[in-house]
């Protein structure tokens, strides 16, 4: 008689199965944070609108990542590698792994740029994710990364929240925000306009918008000028000749356009087809202010943009070393000059790259703690700290104004002042930056 | 009264956008019967018509000024067209300065080309399909030649100013005994709301006394009878389509200095031209124009600060956005044929 039993042979399974899984339970390595790079390799996601209004300038910051990741494999001529203050770059990739990339597509939609960020983290295994061109956006991914367990490297977003109130430990920005357009431009504005003015607002109705027009009129609020009106135009608005028209009769003297991209192109266009800037009003000449500049919309504005005051992270007429190299790499390989948007991403991608080089790990938490506190020089900004309470960047403002005799299409604005980092610092609690917190690092995994 | 007189100007201005590119859609659903949703992307092809038009006449030949240098530090390009280096500098600069209006010579043959293969190549496949199916089909056509058009031209608004005579505004305050500025308008948006209104009158001038016009509103009334007749209703159609094409067009062409056009400006204004044409009344020609103008009147007003503090109080926030479509709402729960629609439209 057979003692092969129904219940021996679940037994007998049991056991063979469990010895046969042991060596793998013993030898697998359990990883230590989402997406550890075993191979020879890191991949790293460049998440950018590609379509949409926004698709310039993500085209620029594609641009720029390309030309990073090139350099950073010991590529081309070194770029900013040659004049970052850390030395921790060696042109062999990160950490000794050849840096590989893909792309998504963020559509200047929050859902959209999720769906990519979520795509390149779980099925392309990047390990950090960067880009943005719009603060709504950027906030969303940075959301995303903080629970995926990822950097996020934030690119082209100004509004006070992403480093505020919507601010994570995960997320760090290298990009100057709002309150410090602010802070750049009134004195700026009063020593050309004088302190007796009266201001009205038209505002893109976002986050951005919202924290650009709080930030400017508690500056200009500040040297002495007078707020007549604010008025929030919705995102989607393309002829504002409705919203110009009132501000004729408003009795004010300065409009402040707190809008970007197609917005700011278009309000801009209406405010001088209406005659705006030769108007006189209170015994003053009629003044337009553009307080976030792009040299794309500045391309985009043609003349109109002449004489108008505006404020930027980084512009590639500026003199020092690390804006001189990446200038030429970038205008050699592409023919034309970097806007601060791929400047921004440039420099993040650098910087990321070097905290993985000094952290010794790919780790989130470990590149978190290289990042805080970090002060630097050479890419293009002059002495940059990144703080550690907030993960905010600072460093100079420079104030610009629209040139009135072009040289080239490139060559719209001109820097005004460079506005020394602390003018534009503030504390980390800030009213306008408070309400949330970086909370802990996540690893994920 | 200065802020109630601006609104009305703009609205005019906004209206005549607005109508131009209804008369289009209505034409061609009151001929064709389909709903073409691409209208908008005809309106946007137009306005880069003179976009491409003021390129061709900026196409320049290059020198090396060896004593500048570039951002590279390399020896500067300098461009000068090849317009100005024919004509000379006085007569090849007014040229470039006037490509926005010579760019409609430029566009009618080009719009009425793209209207012509339009139709005979898609559009008429769906003349038997429901509406549905048309919507679908123009809809995905728009999105194809937005994409089209950004692949080639970029996503960011290109600036294409209006010819330099014409920059500034015309002062209706002095006019009208006011303060100076106290009511100003620009020149281009002048010119935009009479060249829309020469446009809509030369259409309905064609239609209404010509022997072409009217066999096309013999068509439009019954078209059965017309083909039983022995015309060839068909061909006339699709030349009205060409016609519709063309309006669009050359509301685009003349559109660019008012806003500088990029790829989704048609998508801007093809929901609310619809509307218009809704509320209008679907196949109604005076229907498209009233309500475009009556529509652009109405928005501009209701984004007066103080008619959306008053709509605020009532808790009715941004009134600006939704009046037009407020306004659509009562006109298809009172009048669903709309306002000079034909009884039995859009009534079954």
């Amino acid at each position: 008689m057979s003692k092969f039993t129904r219940r021996g042979l679940l037994k007998s399974s049991a056991v063979m199965g469990a010895g046969l899984a042991m060596p793998t339970l013993i030898t697998s390595p359990v990883a230590a944070y989402t997406n550890e790079p075993t191979g020879g390799s890191v991949t790293l996601g460049f998440n950018v609108p590609q379509t949409g209004p926004y698709a310039d300038e993500g085209s620029d910051e594609l641009r720029a990542y390309k030309l990073a990741v090139e350099h950073l494999n010991g590529g081309g001529d070194g770029g900013m590698m040659n004049t970052f203050t850390s030395k921790a770059l060696k042109g062999n990739g990160i950490l000794g792994k050849k840096v590989e990339f893909v792309t998504g597509d963020t559509q200047t939609k929050s859902d959209a740029a999720r769906a990519s960020a979520k795509s390149m983290i779980e099925k392309d295994g990047a390990i950090m994710i960067t880009g943005g061109s719009s603060s709504g956006v950027a906030v969303a991914v940075q959301g995303l990364c903080q629970e995926a367990g990822v950097i996020f490297m934030a690119g082209l977003t100004h509004s006070n929240d992403t480093t505020g109130k919507d601010k994570k430990a995960n997320g760090f920005r290298h990009f100057f925000n709002a309150y410090m357009s602010g802070a750049a431009l009134a004195p700026v504005l009063a020593n050309a306009y004088g302190k007796e003015r009266k201001a009205y607002h038209l505002t893109a109705d976002y986050t951005w918008g919202w924290t650009q027009q709080e930030s400017m009129q508690q500056a200009t609020e500040g040297v002495g000028w007078e707020t007549v009106n604010t008025v929030l135009t919705p995102l989607a608005t393309t002829d504002f000749s409705s919203y110009i028209a009132p501000v004729l009769n408003s009795g004010a003297d300065v409009l402040i356009l707190n809008h970007y991209g197609g917005n700011m192109i278009n309000s801009l266009t209406s405010a001088v087809q209406f005659g705006l800037r030769d108007k006189q009003v209170n015994g003053k000449n009629f003044e337009i202010v553009v307080p976030l500049y792009s040299e794309l919309m500045a391309k985009g504005a043609g003349a109109n943009i002449k004489g108008v005051f505006g404020s930027t992270n980084w512009s590639w007429t500026l003199g020092d070393e690390g804006t001189k190299a990446f200038v030429k790499s970038f205008g050699e390989k592409y023919g034309f000059p970097p806007s601060n948007a791929a400047q921004t991403v440039y420099a993040q991608t650098l910087l990321y790259a070097d905290a993985c080089e000094r952290a010794g790990t790919f780790n989130p938490c470990g590149i978190g703690e290289a990042l805080e506190g970090f002060e630097f020089d050479g890419l293009g900004n002059g002495p940059t700290l990144y703080r550690k309470e907030d993960h905010q960047c600072f460093k100079d403002v420079l104030v610009m104004q629209g040139k009135e005799d072009p040289a080239n299409e490139y060559d719209a604005l001109e820097i005004v002042e460079i506005t020394p980092r602390a003018q534009v610092e503030y504390a980390p609690d800030h009213r306008m930056f408070a309400g949330g917190s970086l909370g802990k690092c996540n690893p994920g995994a | 009264m200065d802020s109630l007189l601006l609104q009305i100007l703009n609205g005019l201005d906004k209206g005549s956008a607005y109508a131009l590119i209804a008369l289009g859609l209505t034409l061609i659903f009151g001929t064709l019967g389909v709903v073409n949703f691409a209208h908008g992307a005809l309106f946007m092809i137009g306005a880069f018509c003179a976009v491409t038009f003021s390129r061709i006449l900026n196409i320049s030949k290059v020198t090396l000024d060896p004593e500048k240098t570039n951002f590279l530090g390399k020896p500067l390009e300098i461009k000068t067209p090849y317009v100005v280096d024919w004509f000379g500098d006085a007569t090849g600069s007014a040229i470039i300065d006037w490509a926005v209006p010579l760019a409609i010579l430029f566009a009618i043959p080009v719009m009425l080309l793209i209207g012509y293969v339009m139709e005979r190549g898609l559009i008429k496949h769906f003349y038997k399909r429901p509406h549905a199916d048309q919507i679908l089909v123009t809809f995905g056509l728009a999105i194809v030649v937005g994409e089209l058009v950004k692949a080639s031209y970029g996503a960011n608004p290109i600036p294409t100013p209006a010819p330099d005579v014409f920059r500034g505004s015309y002062d209706f305050g002095v006019l009208m005994g006011m303060d100076p500025n106290a009511v100003i308008y620009p020149f281009w948006r002048l010119i935009y709301f009479g060249f829309s209104t020469v446009i809509i009158a030369a259409v309905f001038a064609f239609l209404q006394f010509t022997t072409f016009g009217m066999v096309v509103r013999a068509g439009m009334a019954d078209r059965e009878t017309v083909g039983l007749l022995g015309i060839n209703i068909d061909k006339r159609f699709t030349f009205m389509f060409g016609i519709a094409a063309a309006v669009a067009g050359l509301a685009g062409v003349m559109y660019t200095p008012i806003n500088s056009p990029d790829y989704n400006m048609g998508m801007n204004f093809l929901v609310l031209s619809f509307v218009v044409v809704v509320v209008g009344g679907m196949g109604s020609l005076p229907g498209a124009v009233l309500a475009g103008f009556m529509l652009g009147i109405l928005e501009s007003f209701a984004s007066m600060n103080e008619v959306k503090a008053f709509f605020e109080a009532l808790y009715l926030p941004s009134i600006d956005q939704i009046v037009i479509y407020l306004v659509a709402i009562i006109v298809l729960l009172v009048r669903p044929r709309g306002l000079m629609g034909r009884a039995g439209v859009m009534e079954e």
